[in-house]
């Protein structure tokens, strides 16, 4: 084992305090008894009583989380079948555009994403709500998706394909079969991202959102706008701590899985 | 006692089950099959054999429906099935990385097939179980891919490619990532198992001994063209060519000018300061034409002094003993310069061997021992 050397110590150190001491802060200001946020009064959960009171944001987090269930859900169909095409189908009149144009979302300010979906759905006559922030989050997360896939795809045996077609399935068959539930973790690990995204984005929600529909990130700006209230460090620790735990589960699973392959192999050498 | 032989090949009234018509494949500008003809047998076990990026597993790919032929006809049991898709083919072939369903487990992987074709459980489950008896796998039916060994994984990629009873198996490399134990072991096995259930099989080697071993006929290939297709021993006997003789088995290529002596023999004259060389070809030679004697190291005797009545003796000079076990390789020296391969059988311990290194020798091997070619 490498020991840490005192350099190494001390960049650690300040790396995962720039990042975290905010958050800490936030975290036990939520358990602040007093109204004032940065005066100190006194251990209490009390705002969280009173988060749970707040028709408003209770409203508000339940339309982003219907926003974030179905947006990410269409990404994910349509970002794999996007990246099927793009890796699988060979050479097609304008294969290297269409490459390049499902990329593009990705480096584009968001602002500008925001404004031409808000020009497109009031050029349609679309009522701005639920729907519109759900076509807005698809558009930009499919993207998302694809790239995941993609880069999956890349490394896929193709043989198996070739496989399961020569044993008499059919193309579609095969996807079903063969390629979707082996390519399945890149399709869920793109769904999560396409799912967090859709979570925390502000600047495409208030273009797109509606008086009648408001998420979560568009109340909490408005919020903080009239001053940081006790409530909201309660409901940023939730969020955190709904985050916190969902990462870990992950990489928990993921590592579970790895070391179960590894015993699974050695075991499989030893019956040889 | 009298079996008959099995030579379909010979028989002008036999109608091949698969045969290639003037098939050229291209990619792009290279072509990696040219204008190929090849009839292949029903019953057969066909091994195509040829180095690196002969074309083999562009003929495979073809006959599975990987590929398709840019120009001529591949025809299996009458139809033409050069535009059909993979999943419509009479054809299944065992890929050599396996290719195995890493998702599905063993048991799963064989019955991938039969589910295709919708046939009713009970008869998917019998037909699964046979297979994995047919394979010694049952103890693994329940395993995932990444849970058995190498050797497994490459008999669960035959039973899944043999579930579906195909009347034609092709298998690319399918013995090429086993130790040699478990090769020579799987070729016999896999050779009973052609015999049980009367499959045609392709398969694709660069294993010249392997091809010996398992085919009834090989075909061996040479940039996208077929050089000689014949039955093991006409091809290490009798080869077409320099580069068949040289491509199968170890083999002496002294270059010379014929003359015609009585009948089909020669007289090859191949070196000024030595004696001219005597050989048989039923390929007519005109006087003074270049060609080559291809003569095995195993049918070179060696001596110590001149045999008497030996057709053809050289002398020259013991200048490396291979030892291989089983045998000996002497290269000797020849006075005229030249590099000769000679075989001996280890019959005695390797202490009593009779010649050393330096030692002068005789080599000697009859008129009808070596061949004569044009090419
Ligand atoms: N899809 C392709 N595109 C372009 N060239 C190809 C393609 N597939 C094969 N080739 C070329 O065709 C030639 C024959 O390839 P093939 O795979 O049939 O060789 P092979 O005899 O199987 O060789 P090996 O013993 O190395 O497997 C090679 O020169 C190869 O580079
Ligand atoms: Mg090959």
């Amino acid at each position: 084992m490498n020991r840490l050397s005192p350099f190494n110590i001390v960049s650690l150190t300040l790396g995962f305090a720039f990042l975290y001491i905010p958050m800490l802060i936030l975290v036990i200001y939520s358990f602040n008894g007093g109204r004032l946020v940065t005066v100190w009064s006194g251990f209490s959960t009390k705002w969280y009583g009173e988060l749970f009171q707040n028709e408003a944001f209770l409203d508000a987090a339940l339309v982003t989380l219907k926003v974030a269930v179905i947006s990410s859900t269409i990404a994910a169909v349509l970002g794999t079948m996007a990246a099927y095409v793009l890796v699988r189908g060979g050479r097609f009149l304008g294969r290297t555009l269409f490459s390049g144009m499902i990329y593009a979302p990705l480096v584009m300010p968001e602002v500008i994403t925001g404004l031409s979906l808000l020009l497109l759905f009031i050029g349609i006559g679309l009522d701005r709500g639920v729907l519109t922030i759900v076509l807005a989050h698809t558009t930009f997360a499919m993207c998302y998706v694809s790239v995941v896939v993609s880069s999956r795809l890349v490394t896929f045996d193709r043989s198996l394909e070739e496989a399961a077609l020569d044993l008499g399935a059919t193309p579609f068959e095969t996807f079903r079969l063969v390629t979707l539930p082996i390519i399945a973790p890149a399709v869920i690990s793109g769904w999560l991202l396409a799912f967090t995204l859709s979570l925390d984005d502000l600047v495409i929600a208030s273009f797109t959102s509606g008086p009648s529909s408001t998420t979560l990130p568009i109340k909490i700006y408005s919020a903080v706008r009239l001053g940081v209230s006790p409530e909201i460090n309660a409901l940023s620790t939730i969020m955190i701590g709904i985050v916190a735990v969902g990462v870990i589960t992950a990489s928990l699973v993921s590592k579970q899985q790895l070391i179960r392959a590894k015993r699974d192999e050695q075991e499989a050498a030893r019956t040889e | 006692m009298n079996a008959p032989v099995f030579a379909p090949w010979t028989d002008q009234s036999a109608e091949p089950m698969i045969r290639f018509r003037n098939v050229t494949k291209k990619f792009g500008d290279f072509t990696a099959i040219s204008n190929l003809n090849l009839d292949i047998y029903e019953k057969e076990f066909f091994a195509l054999l040829g180095p690196s990026g002969c074309g083999k597993t562009t003929m495979m790919r073809m006959l599975a429906g990987f590929e398709e032929p840019t120009s001529g006809d591949i025809i299996v049991s009458g139809d033409n099935i050069g535009h059909l898709p993979p999943n419509q083919r009479p054809v299944n072939m065992m890929f050599q990385s396996y290719a195995l369903f890493p998702h599905l487990s063993v048991w799963e992987n064989i019955a991938f097939g039969l589910r295709r074709d919708k046939l009713p459980k009970d008869q998917i489950s019998a037909r699964v179980d046979e297979m994995l008896k047919l394979t010694r796998l049952e103890k693994f039916a329940r395993r995932k891919p990444h849970q058995i060994s190498g050797g497994q994984r490459q008999r669960v990629a035959l039973a899944r490619s043999l579930a579906k009873a195909p009347k034609l198996l092709l298998l690319d490399e399918p013995l090429g990532a086993l130790d040699k134990k478990l090769r020579e072991a799987t070729q016999f096995e896999l050779m009973d198992i052609q015999e049980k259930t009367g499959t045609t099989f392709v398969i694709v080697t660069h294993d010249q001994e392997e091809a010996m071993t398992v085919a009834s006929r090989i075909a061996v290939m040479d940039e996208g063209k077929l050089v000689q297709v014949d039955t093991p021993d006409r091809l290490y006997e009798n080869p077409n060519s320099r580069y068949v003789a040289d491509f199968v088995g170890d083999v002496n290529i002294i270059e010379a000018k014929a003359s015609p002596l009585d009948g089909d023999r020669y007289a090859l004259h191949w070196s000024e300061a030595e004696d001219a060389l005597i050989g048989t070809t039923s390929t007519a030679l005109s006087d003074g034409q270049s060609c080559y004697m291809a003569i095995r190291p195993e049918k070179i005797a060696i001596s110590a002094d001149r045999p008497e009545d030996a057709a053809n003796a050289v002398q020259g000079k013991v200048e490396d003993i291979g030892y291989l076990g089983n045998m000996s390789t002497y290269h000797v020296r020849l006075n005229s310069g030249s590099l000769i391969k000679a075989q001996v059988a280890n019959q005695r311990r390797i202490s009593r061997r009779a010649f050393a290194w330096e030692d002068p020798v005789w080599l000697s091997w009859t008129a009808t021992a070596g061949v004569v070619l044009a090419d």
